[in-house]
């Protein structure tokens, strides 16, 4: 680099490894969660859930939880001023049970206390009658049961119809699949504090993935205008998908309202398993017919999703799972059937890959299945079959976008593999500490999977993203209600105002609801969504401060640029050649923008319509050891290529991959909620397992860039790949070392030692 | 609440006399109690600051055969330093089982014993060393087999009032091993785990089982089969291999696994006969050690 090039660049630009603003605070231990929240004078809120999964309520008696020392109200539904129901696309879930429960864990009633202890005596004092029914628990009954609310049991059943679905190639294989519960498990549990204000209105400060949708449920609830309600972000310990939904933020807000004093929340590990969505567990079956040398000639599915009692967003979940239930493939003559129903089981909604995950771990079975009765190899059927630019998906929208599906194929496949077994650690190999394989034990296999789907919301949704950006003498700072969940947007948003305006300190203020909605940090679309939106302030600011220095030397503005942080002309002869700080000295240049990504359209009766706003793909191989006859594992290695884009941070790429990996090889190996009668077994980190350092695996990662067009900086949201295929490329290399079918995930030892569950 | 330190064993015995005090030592299972609301102490006696319960030694070999003597608040990361890794390698084994780093630092061989949870690492090897417990009461001092001491899950020979002195294990000459299986690779409750130590001055083959059972199981029949089948005069290698697999069934057969969400009774059945003879294969197999 020239000595020009490093006085002059702006550093911590698109495409460099910019650090992360609140990384060292995080590291050194020092990053307020909102569980550290503390406000003087403060209650400690409690939520007393229900027991039962269906339950009808006879008598609700709070009396003697009131007659607790330090106990200062005991709420119920009854007390709710307005709204009775929330919900985050559809209002069906009571805030707190009125006449009848419909899963373990439903809210009842919320106490507030002076001390954790008091209120937590005071949930146990509380007199809730109910009289037990028999829960509905099977979702493969649930569509033709008895209603179990007043909405009915089905979510939604979508039906993909295109070509001829009777067509057939001489090649069939079909299966049936099954996988567990997920949970997202991030280690932040559900905080939040609730400040009673002088005009009435309530300050919430809370770990959400969506300011704004969060403060519409709390403020239909307590009765209060919009504006009344104002949220801000407290320190998000991770998401995935769960904190879309509302947890304590009406029950806190509610008790503040009551109390007239502040109120925390903090839950247990225990609750937070209760008190927010898990994965849909998903029932597949799937019918693949190909030519004799592999390609699809039809395609058909079965998919039945569990949604548990309340919708949250089974809706959408359903259309992701049936949209993408071929996988990145073409073909040409399908027949998709999916299904969301109701249960008394713990209700699901969001997590990372939304329904892509589950029809993954499906087709990409199909597809070795596939490939072994066509005899060819398996990444070679998957590139015979790859969906590109032009294709078009099994809802006939054509892709438009880069989709470099053969790409991330042999990328991944190229990447090296790791050295043999023989020579490893006895620690890393599978049981890890618990030394039981010797070497002569372990086997090894290697599998490969390929995953799809779409980033944004989709199906005509008008989604949207406001951003501020202020300049004033070199000093931007961006305002934008995107919830920082660990995903790194805040670097992002520093990195894109550098990028357009040239200067290196950029200020972001906090992400709460005095500025628009940025929507929800999920859907892997906060990067396009709010980055666009950052992007466009940052550029009305700077064509504001462009016109300024114009002005002022009598020129036209669009001869002017901004260039390593200074402001150029184009124009040889104008001699300007100024730092973008001193560009205008005292003047302040501030706007706001709002930015949309393209329309789309809904699906029609046959499933088919422009539905989706980008596409996104990945590969993963994997090469696993397993101990056969105890049937445990250990990943050695996971090989990625992943259509990126764009990458504007490489590092924070890589660390959405490694994670992502890691909750991809949860599903594959360990992470299931267990339910027995719809309680869960397993609310705990000493039950409900994730993976630790000695489970994860070598990650090499290539990045595809290919530039998305229409997409900010064409980069494409990076968050949901790892964890969509790279279940099934682990479950592949089980099932080549082992020979066993293992058509569930979570793999428990028992299915590889005996053959359980096939 | 109250908060007793002593700094003596002599003085954490007389504290024990009120019945209402109750003993916190690396704190792993009995704050996960508290925080759990399982467990609401008003008195706590804490072992930190008492020398002589953090210490271990080998003691002289005056009566056949030596033994180490392990105070009650010696920690995982203790058991496993090398000097006393490498006289009880089972123990050691077991201990690099248990938890985290930061489980380990902490998590004493006496809060194992105390807290008696089926699952406990270092029991399986404290029933296969036939291990001794020393309990000390204002009323005195006894020894309790680990056999005995283990009543049932969580459930000890302890009475109210008594602390746990020490641990004392026989030096054994022989292969010794501790195998776990969990399902995931660290930090895991065990599923099924099994300790084997072999005695060639007394030719006896020990082998307990964790997991599989209230506490742990002693595999006698299988440990009589074995010791009686193997041929101690000759070097393992030149002799015939002895049916190992027959001894995994045996050890089976001793099991009495249930069904929970961690596994099924079927398959910790299996596992533990496969434990076995994997372990019994280190001990007596072609190239092994013994
Ligand atoms: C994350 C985590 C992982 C764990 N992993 C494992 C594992 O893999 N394997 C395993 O076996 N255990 C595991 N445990 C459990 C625990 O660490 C062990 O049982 C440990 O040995 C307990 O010892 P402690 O010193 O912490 O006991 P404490 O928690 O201090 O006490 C436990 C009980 O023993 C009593 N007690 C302690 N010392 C004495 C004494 N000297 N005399 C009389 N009573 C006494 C206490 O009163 C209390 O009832 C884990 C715990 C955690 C939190």
């Amino acid at each position: 680099m020239s000595d020009i090039a490093t006085t002059h660049a702006t550093k911590g630009t698109i495409g460099e490894n910019a650090s992360r603003p609140d990384g060292g605070p995080k590291v050194r231990g020092e990053f307020a969660f909102s569980g550290d929240l503390w406000a003087d004078g403060m209650l400690w809120g409690r939520t007393l859930r229900s027991p039962h999964p269906a339950a009808r309520i006879i008598a609700i008696d709070i009396a003697a939880a009131l007659r607790i020392p330090g106990v200062h109200a005991v709420v119920t539904a009854a007390d709710l001023p307005a709204s009775v129901n929330y919900g985050l696309e559809w209002r069906d879930q009571p805030v707190f049970a009125t006449d009848v429960v419909r899963y373990v864990g439903e809210p009842v009633a919320a106490v507030a206390a002076d001390h954790p202890e008091a209120a937590r005596q005071a949930c146990e004092a509380i007199d809730v009658q109910y009289e037990p029914q028999v829960p509905l628990l099977d979702p493969a009954e649930a569509a033709a049961a008895p209603p179990i609310h007043p909405d009915g049991n089905v979510f939604r059943q979508l039906t993909i119809r295109t070509g001829d679905p009777s067509a057939r190639g001489p090649i069939v294989v079909e299966g049936a699949y099954e996988v567990g519960m997920q949970d997202q498990a991030f280690m932040g549990p559900e905080a939040g504090l609730a400040i009673p204000a002088d005009d009435g209105g309530i300050d919430l400060i809370v770990s959400t993935q969506w300011l704004h949708n969060d403060r519409l449920q709390v403020a239909e609830c307590l009765g209060l205008a919009p504006e009344k309600v104002r949220l801000s972000l407290g320190g998000v310990g991770g998401a995935f998908g769960a904190r879309e939904d509302v947890s304590l933020q009406i029950h806190a807000c509610l008790l503040a309202q009551r109390t007239a004093r502040p109120i925390k929340i903090v839950y247990s590990r225990e609750e937070s398993f209760l008190g927010h969505v898990h994965r849909h567990p998903a029932r597949i079956w799937m019918r693949h017919s190909a030519e004799a040398d592999g390609r699809l000639v039809s395609f058909e599915a079965r998919i039945l999703l569990d949604g548990g009692a309340y919708r949250s967003s089974s809706y959408h979940v359903v259309a992701n799972a049936t949209c993408f239930s071929a996988g990145p493939y073409k073909v040409e003559n399908a027949l998709a059937e999916g299904i969301g129903v109701r249960t008394n089981n713990p209700p699901c909604g969001a997590m990372r890959g939304f329904g892509a995950v589950q029809v993954c771990f499906a087709h990409e079975a199909q597809m070795d299945k596939l490939a072994e009765a066509c005899g060819v190899d398996p990444v070679e059927i998957r590139l015979r079959n790859a969906l590109a630019t032009g294709d078009r998906l099994l809802t006939g929208q054509v892709i438009e976008g880069t989709l470099p599906v053969a790409r991330v194929i042999r990328e991944a496949a190229a990447l090296p593999l790791p050295p043999s077994p023989e020579i490893a650690d006895p620690m890393t190999r599978p049981g890890g500490a618990g030394r039981t394989a010797d070497a002569a034990h372990v086997r090894r296999g290697i599998g490969f999977a390929v995953g799809f789907k779409n980033l944004m919301y989709a199906e005509g949704y008008m989604d949207g993203s406001a951003a501020r950006c202020r300049l004033s003498d070199g000093l931007a700072t961006v305002t934008c209600a995107a919830a920082e969940v660990g995903q790194g947007f805040v670097t992002l948003a520093q990195q894109i105002a550098r990028t357009v305006l040239g200067v290196e300190d950029v200020l972001l203020a906090p992400a709460d609801t005095s500025i628009g909605s940025a929507g929800s940090s999920s859907a892997s679309r906060q990067t396009w969504m709010s980055g666009g939106a950052v992007e466009k302030a940052c550029q009305a600011v700077r064509a504001a401060l462009l016109q300024h220095v114009a002005d002022r030397h009598g020129i036209d503005p669009a001869q002017l640029t901004i260039t390593d942080g200074r402001v150029t002309s184009t124009d040889a002869r104008d001699s300007i050649d100024l730092a973008v700080a001193d560009a205008a000295p005292g003047v302040v240049f501030e706007e706001e923008v709002e930015y949309h990504h393209r329309i789309t359209h809904p699906l029609d009766d046959d499933g088919q319509g422009d539905a989706h706003v980008s596409l996104v793909c990945a590969a993963h191989r994997a090469v696993v050891d397993v101990d056969p006859d105890l049937g445990l594992i250990r990943v050695v290695q996971v090989a990625t290529a992943q259509d990126v884009g764009r990458a504007l941070n490489p590092l924070q790429v890589l660390g959405q991959i490694e994670g992502g990996i890691a909750q991809g090889l949860g599903l594959a190996t360990m992470e299931e909620l267990t339910l027995r009668n719809g309680r869960i077994l397993n609310p705990s980190f000493t039950d409900y397992l994730i993976p630790t350092a000695l489970d994860m695996p070598e990650v090499l990662a290539t990045l595809v860039e290919e530039p998305e067009p229409g997409a900010p900086f064409g980069a494409k949201g990076v968050g949901e790949p790892p964890t969509i295929s790279s279940t099934p490329a682990i479950v592949a290399a089980l099932r080549a070392a082992t020979g066993k079918a293992l058509n569930r995930v979570p793999v428990r030892p028992q299915d590889i030692a005996l053959g359980d569950g096939e | 609440m109250t908060i007793l330190s002593p700094t003596s064993i002599d003085e954490a015995v007389a504290a024990l006399a009120d019945p209402a005090i109750q003993v916190l030592a690396g704190g792993t299972d009995f704050m996960v109690e508290v925080n759990a609301g399982h467990r609401r102490p008003d008195k706590v006696l804490s072992l930190r600051h008492i020398p002589e319960l953090r210490t271990w030694e080998q003691l002289p070999a005056r009566d056949d055969p030596a033994h180490v003597r392990l105070g009650a608040t010696v920690t995982y990361t203790d058991m496993l330093q090398p000097d006393l890794a490498q006289l009880l390698p089972a123990l050691a084994h077991a201990a690099r089982t248990v938890g985290s780093p930061q489980i380990r630092n902490a998590g004493t061989i006496g809060g194992n014993l105390a807290t008696a949870s089926p699952a406990g690492d270092t029991l399986p090897v404290l029933a296969a060393l036939e291990a001794v417990v020393e309990v000390a009461s204002p009323l005195g001092v006894r020894d309790i087999p680990v056999a005995t001491f283990i009543t049932g899950p969580k459930r000890t020979a302890l009475s109210p009032g008594e602390l746990i002195v020490a641990v004392r294990l026989p030096l054994l000459d022989g292969h010794q091993e501790f195998r776990k299986i969990g399902v995931r690779n660290a930090m895991v409750i065990a599923v099924a785990s099994l300790a084997l130590a072999v005695d060639t001055r007394t030719r006896t083959v020990r082998c307990a089982l964790g997991s599989v059972g209230p506490g742990p199981i002693r595999a006698t029949e299988a440990e009589e089969w074995l010791a009686g089948t193997i041929d101690w005069d000759r070097p393992a290698a030149t002799t015939e291999a002895p049916d190992l697999a027959y001894f995994g069934r045996l050890v089976a057969g001793a099991a009495q696994p249930i069904d929970d969400h961690r596994g099924t009774a079927a398959y910790r059945r299996h596992a533990i006969g496969v434990l076995a003879e994997r372990a019994a294969a280190q001990a007596f197999g072609a190239g092994s050690a013994a």
